[in-house]
């Protein structure tokens, strides 16, 4: 019964979308590890790693949609906390290299003997541990969260203003992180990564299982929003998002309710980033600069804002796009990007998840009327390749409220 | 008859001149000459009684013989004792020169000369001669230099050749620059007290850091009377040193001020009006630094002798490419998107990567050559502070365009409508104003200035593909910290944060200093969540 509770609470899409995310966490991996590389279904290295990395945009663009698509703050600057969670497992991953590195220092890494440091700088203490890190990982882009968001709703920025200040953030975050002085690598930033817990991070099976993490972490942030968005306190979300004045003259704390969000969405966006940075092996800073982060609202407005499962196909769908362009046609991409910019501002408010609604909407209205005329089992139009597709799931009347695009 | 013998005389004369050739040389100026050999006589401290004849002679002609020694040059003929200035000849032999006529004495091999060796103690002499020498030279550069260069040195034997000099001397600039030398060369003689502090207090006018440092000598030492008034002119003129220091920063500051406002002052426009964020504003800045590019390139092709005017050129031609563009873009995009300002940002975000790729690849990735014409290069010198010709131009350009707009808004019917739809835009439309026209020449406007600004910019930076990047989050800065809609308040706020920016840079580094002014800011949007210069009005919300 509390399933069936829970089933109807959070939606059938995300129902669907966490089966589907965890059927790929096991059965990639399988696919991958067990089958030879001659048979047809093997998955091949390259995609492993390739949809494992579109599999973290896809929670940064979650996390985004949860700030952007059900309260109407539009962050610029969600990279940032991407970034900085990536640092986190990026300084776990330096300390683990220990003296294997290139000039075999035990405590210190490259960069740093290269630079004439004598000793770990103290932001360095702990990131040996594992727990640390991980803590680490939800705390950092947490706090700054907090802190940034608690001075900027408090004091009611809103609206371009706010979005204009979180871009400057993650901009200053850029040009601090490429100094050396820092002493999180400069330029270069964080490399040259050995293992993962002990397990060799180039091996086969250790990018399956972050596979697998980044699946599983996938699926329990869309369980996350879904709840949040359907709980009480996601209707005064929602409520901020649509009228923030008229909620807060409700008796809201409509700041709270902001900061909570803002404060949730950069913990996600920490754990994409850390989940991300061991499966490319790199994390530097130019995963701080301000374009970054607004390609990441692309994503969730191509993919359909203020929906759950949109900012996910948005995510894997601009990716794709991006990875077939960039080997094909690389001067063309910037073409392709921009001009998705503005069409899908100007022609698609709702995103690729509201036109399949719409699609759905008219046949169903098509059956309606054309009483019982089984048989046409007609298909909406499938979204470019997506491994999940809830395209022939029928809406739940829950999830409609969330889907109009407000208009501020 | 007589003629004819003459002729022939005088023939038979010259022919024994050729032929004797470097006897004849010798014979130029014997005196001279016989001083510059001795510099080949014996060791180091013969050589340097030598220089310090040749110094004594005042004859500039001795300047190059002194010059080639000291870089090491100067040799002497083994064969004949003859002092020579060598430079690389042929294969591994030397072109050997007269030191005295500059006549070419043919090649020789390395063997057959010998090097005259010159150690630092003697460089430094060198130094001091050349420095005398030089003070008589009648190119008015070379006297200036060498005074400056004995100013340098501290050389107390200076002190009668700059006095002689000084009697002769008739251009100010430079008698003040001798009398400056002398006086750093007697606080390093054994001069007596009231010249010395005489000397102090000549040095003290000067003011700049080589007073300082002539002075902190006799600071440091136990000369009583003379060491305390040396510390007391280093402490007024380190003082003085400050406060140009700081004037120094107060100009960086406005010259970058005036870029910003540059950068800025379309968008605020934009934004004040519509309440629209143009995130393709720099690419129109690109956009006016590249017009400037092809002008120029066009003039360099067609009408070489109009480059001088090419940014006169420029300026209405960038005003009118970007003007177009930013019309063509509010028609096309930005009018069906109003009320929905975030969309606005995100579509105007994805104009500009497709304006920026569309240059790449009309003109490609690297950076495009502007020049500057002849008035907008070099640089003046103001107290102790060089201003260069470029930055100056570009502040006074600044002002030009700060005026021109306040005349826009404050003076015509066009300023009006546009101050209506900012104020209160349903009631300017009520009023009969059209405001979709207003928005779209508004958008025109702004995004000429911007223009216009790439036109200033393309004279300091580079002119790439990225140039309008750069730009744009100092500029939303600007327009943040300035409030919207506001000339003045964008005026004041590029200033600020210019100058702000150039006083933190010193301390802070010019990373850090830059993420300091982002924190300032962000800090400063609590206190005044509307920017300094905010539109007053009833509304909850604007």
């Amino acid at each position: 019964m509390i399933v069936g509770r829970m089933f109807a609470t959070l939606g059938a899409k995300a129902w669907i979308a966490i089966l589907v995310l965890a059927c790929m966490a096991v059965l990639v991996p399988v696919l991958h590890l067990t089958l030879p590389e001659s048979h047809p279904l093997h998955v091949p290295t390259y995609l492993v790693a390739l949809f494992g990395k579109y599999l973290n945009f896809a929670l940064l663009a979650l996390a985004v949609d949860l700030v952007w698509g059900f309260c109407g703050i539009l962050s610029l600057g969600h990279g940032a906390f991407f970034a900085l969670g990536g640092y986190a497992m990026g300084m776990y991953l330096m300390r683990q290299i220990g003296a294997r590195g290139v000039y075999g220092d035990p405590i210190l890494p490259d960069f740093m003997v290269f630079l004439n440091y004598s000793e770990l700088p103290w932001f360095w203490y702990g990131f040996d541990q594992f727990w640390f890190a991980a803590l680490m990982v939800v705390l950092v882009p947490g706090v700054l969260a907090f802190v940034f968001g608690w001075l900027a709703f408090r004091s009611r920025v809103t609206g371009v203003y706010l979005s204009i200040i979180t871009q400057a953030m993650t901009y200053a975050l850029m040009v601090a992180f490429f100094r050396n002085e820092m002493g999180f690598g400069g330029n270069n930033g964080l490399t040259d990564f050995k293992d993962i817990l002990g397990f060799n991070i180039q091996a086969d099976s250790t990018r399956s299982a972050l596979f697998a993490a980044s699946s599983l972490a996938l699926a329990l942030g869309v369980f996350v929003v879904s709840v949040i968005v359907h709980s009480k306190f996601g209707k005064v979300l929602i409520a901020v998002r649509d009228a923030e004045s008229r909620t807060r003259f409700l008796g809201y704390r409509v700041e709270h309710a902001k900061l909570f969000a803002f404060t949730l969405s950069a913990c996600m966006a920490g754990i994409a980033g850390a989940l991300y940075v061991p499966q490319v092996g790199i994390i530097n800073p130019s995963e701080f600069t301000p374009a970054r982060s607004i390609e990441v609202v692309i994503w969730v407005a191509t993919g359909g804002r203020g929906t759950i499962v949109g900012p996910v196909l948005g995510a894997i769908f601009v990716n794709g796009t991006k990875s077939v362009f960039t080997g094909v046609l690389p001067e063309l991409w910037l073409f392709v990007l921009g001009g998705l910019f503005i069409f899908v501002t100007l022609f698609l408010p709702k995103g690729i998840v509201g036109i399949l609604d719409q699609g759905w909407a008219a046949l169903r209205q098509r059956r309606l009327s054309a009483a019982l005329a089984p048989g046409t089992d007609a298909k909406t139009g499938k979204p470019p390749k997506s491994p999940s597709v809830p395209a022939k799931v029928p809406t739940i009347a829950f999830d409609r409220r969330a889907k109009t695009a407000p208009r501020e | 008859m007589h003629r004819l013998i003459a002729v022939i005389l005088i023939t038979i004369g010259a022919i024994g001149l050729i032929s004797a050739g470097p006897a004849a040389a010798q014979s130029a100026d014997p005196q001279l000459r016989s001083r510059i050999e001795a510099l080949a006589e014996g060791g180091f401290a013969q050589t340097r009684v030598a220089i310090v004849a040749l110094a004594a002679t005042g004859d500039p002609r001795a300047v190059p013989a002194l010059e080639a020694l000291a870089r090491g040059d100067l040799y002497s003929r083994k064969a004949d004792g003859l002092v020579v200035i060598t430079s690389k000849g042929s294969g591994r032999k030397y072109r050997l020169t007269d030191p005295l006529s500059g006549e070419d004495l043919g090649e020789a091999g390395r063997r057959e000369v010998a090097k005259i060796k010159v150690n630092n103690k003697l460089r430094r002499a060198i130094r001091a001669a050349l420095g005398g020498l030089t003070l008589t030279s009648p190119d008015p550069d070379v006297r200036a230099n060498a005074a400056e260069a004995i100013f340098k040195a501290r050389d107390a034997e200076q002190i009668e050749p700059l006095d002689a000099a000084l009697a002769a001397e008739t251009d100010d600039r430079i008698c003040r620059l001798m009398q400056q030398a002398r006086a750093a060369a007697i606080l390093n003689s054994d001069r007596n007290e009231t010249e010395k502090l005489e000397a102090i207090a000549v040095l003290k006018d000067r003011g700049d850091q080589g007073a300082v440092a002539a002075l902190a000598a006799l600071a440091n030492s136990d000369a009583g009377p003379l060491a305390a008034a040396s510390s007391a002119a280093i402490k007024e003129t380190e003082r003085n040193l400050a406060i140009w220091a700081a004037i120094q920063n107060v100009w960086h500051g406005l010259s970058l001020g005036s870029v910003l406002f540059l950068a800025a002052i379309g968008l605020a426009i934009t934004f004040g009006v519509m309440g629209v964020i143009n995130m393709a504003h720099g690419e129109m800045v690109m956009l006016g630094a590249y017009t400037t590019f092809v002008v120029q390139d066009t003039i360099r092709g067609v009408a070489p002798g109009l480059f001088d005017y090419s940014l006169a050129i420029a300026l209405p031609l960038a005003f009118l490419v970007a003007g177009v563009v930013g019309l063509a873009v509010e028609r096309g995009i930005i009018r069906f998107l109003y009320g929905r300002p975030l969309e606005t940002l995100l579509a105007t975000w994805g104009l500009s990567l497709v304006l920026q790729q569309g240059v790449r690849s009309i003109f490609g990735p690297t950076n495009r050559e502007v020049g500057n014409p002849e008035y907008m290069s070099g640089a003046f010198e103001l107290g102790q502070m060089t201003i260069t010709y470029n930055r100056l131009y570009i502040l006074i350009f600044a002002l030009v365009v700060f005026a021109s707009l306040l005349l826009v808004m404050r003076g015509t019917s066009f300023g009006l409508q546009m101050r209506a739809v900012t104020q209160n835009r349903p009631m300017a439309s009520a009023m009969g104003i059209r405001t979709p026209w207003v928005d779209a020449l508004t958008f025109a406007l702004g995004s000429g200035v911007a223009g216009m600004a790439g036109v200033a910019l393309s004279q300091i930076d580079n002119v790439s593909p990225n140039l309008g990047q750069s730009y744009i989050i100092d500029s939303f800065m600007v327009v943040v910290f300035g409030g919207v809609g506001n000339l003045l308040g964008t005026f004041i706020g590029a200033m600020t944060l210019g100058i702000v920016n150039k006083f933190i840079e010193p301390y802070a580094g010019a990373v850090f200093g830059k993420v300091l002014v982002l924190v300032i800011i962000i800090l400063f949007i609590q206190k005044r969540p509307r920017g300094l210069f905010a539109l007053k009005g009833r509304a909850v919300e604007q």
